[in-house]
């Protein structure tokens, strides 16, 4: 093996990791966003919001999210109400598209997540909040959210690492991030194998550093799941 | 040209293509998803095995394969797999480039990828059979081979259907990024007759639905199939 070329195959690839980690950390938060407004339309009780948020859910995680982006990236930009509207300058970037449309995806897929730890909650400590005269968001900050997360979060984990995945196919939306590099360097050069090798370990490497945040993040909410420690001798 | 023409089935209408795209979707996803059972099977049966290094190499196996984008893997095996084959033709004195079809090597990228996720599933499906019905059947003298087919076949089979449902509605998902290497399958369909007829937003809409109606049919299939491999069952509290 030529380590001359994997070396500067991996400095050229590194030099792209800054762009998917901007098109994660943005997709993953407005996502998260979007997700707790579905899931609020979901569970609201309100017929209308309800369908609403299930078919929303249906669209976004029966279809893939190529097609999806393809549809922001090219659709949008046919629409000479869109081409001249306010949001123009936004909607032709291909980062803005990207980032649009991995949002839009991971709505469907963590409303649903959310919704599971929402049921999750023993309904009677609902009952003893309400009982105590908790009610609207001061009950939805102070038990529902909290309860509901904690169970939500090894789903939702395994969501964030999906999205890591997805931020590839921003690369045929012309962003050039970890994968588009790679594709254009294994054009260039026809290695495949070692510029597969170094984005192998770039993907590896940045999703075991999201694992390992979420499992911190996991135990540092699960105190009270954990044993007590041992009482201290006064 | 009216929406109804571009999507009717005349001589300039799309419908037909966009069929046979849904076709070729299924078409690809069905041999990726049995390329992946087989690589699913062999892994999960290393990951299970009491040996080390087999051990060691299942776990890189899913690690690897589903920590690494699936685009990615799709590169690897187009272009990898058409040097190969290049390579192995110089070596037969033909000269030139010579690629790898880009079904087989769309389905063999998927199937990689389903196979990481299938083994999972077989895992816990397999972990899931009662040790006492091992042990029983041990006791009653069947053999290692007896043993697996008439009880540890059938049970992981049922185990493992809601997740192999799972995977399937993943790959069928993970086949349109096989139209980079310009499979003519549903997604590709779309995305030429968007560009030939310059109405994007039409073709993806309609690209997308084909999508929601392949896999809301596959959910209402693997529904079927749950019910039937159950039937033999006690139902389940609140099912």
């Amino acid at each position: 093996m030529d380590i001359a070329f994997l070396s500067s195959t991996m400095a050229t690839l590194i030099k792209a990791v800054p762009m998917t980690l901007a098109l994660f950390a943005l997709s993953v938060a407005s996502g998260c966003v979007l997700a707790l407004i579905v899931v609020w339309m979901r569970v609201s009780g309100n017929r209308t919001l309800a369908a609403f948020a299930r078919a929303y859910i249906f669209v976004f995680r029966g279809s893939p999210l190529l097609i999806q982006m393809f549809l922001v990236f090219y659709g949008l930009a046919q629409f000479s109400v869109i081409r001249n509207g306010p949001l123009w300058p936004f909607l032709r970037e291909p980062f803005v598209c990207a980032v649009l449309s991995l949002a839009l995806c991971t709505a469907g897929y963590s409303a649903e997540i959310f919704r599971g730890g929402i049921r999750s909650v023993p309904p009677r400590e609902i009952e003893a909040a309400r009982s105590i005269g908790m009610s609207g968001f001061l009950l939805v900050r102070r038990i529902i959210a909290p309860v509901a997360f904690r169970y939500a979060l090894p789903a939702y984990s395994t969501e964030v690492v999906l999205m890591m995945k997805s931020t590839s196919l921003a690369s045929l939306v012309t962003v050039w991030e970890v994968t588009g590099v790679a594709q254009r360097l294994i054009s260039h050069t026809y290695r495949t194998m070692e510029v597969f090798l170094c984005a192998a370990v770039i993907y590896l490497v940045l999703n075991f550093i999201v694992l390992q945040a979420m499992a911190v993040l996991e135990y540092s909410l699960s105190r009270h799941l954990r044993a007590a420690p041992p009482a201290t001798k006064p | 040209m009216s929406t109804l023409e571009l999507l009717g089935f005349g001589s300039t209408g799309w419908g037909a293509l966009l069929l046979a795209g849904a076709g070729i979707t299924l078409a690809v996803t069905a041999a990726a998803l049995a390329i992946g059972a087989v690589l699913g099977a062999l892994v999960a049966t290393a990951k299970l095995s009491g040996n080390r290094a087999l051990k060691a190499l299942g776990s890189a196996y899913t690690t690897v394969f589903r920590g690494i984008p699936e685009l990615l893997i799709i590169y690897l095996i187009y272009f990898g797999g058409s040097s190969a084959v290049t390579m192995i033709g110089q070596s037969l004195g033909y000269e030139g480039f010579l690629g790898l079809p880009s079904f087989i090597a769309g389905a063999l990228a998927v199937g990689i990828i389903s196979g990481s996720y299938q083994a999972e599933v077989f895992r816990g499906a397999y972990l899931a059979v009662a040790r006492g019905e091992l042990e029983a059947a041990s006791a009653i003298g069947m053999n290692r081979a007896l043993r697996f087919r008439r009880i540890v076949m059938p049970q992981v089979l049922r185990y493992a259907l809601p997740g192999i449902g799972n995977v399937w509605q993943l790959s069928l998902k993970d086949s349109a990024l096989i139209s980079v290497t310009g499979l003519a399958e549903l997604m590709r369909t779309s995305q030429v007759a968007a560009g030939s007829t310059r109405q994007y937003f039409l073709f993806f809409v309609v690209g997308g639905m084909l999508y929601l109606v392949l896999t809301s049919l596959s959910d209402q299939v693997f529904d079927r199939a749950e019910r039937r491999a159950n039937r033999s069952m006690p139902s389940a509290m609140g099912t």
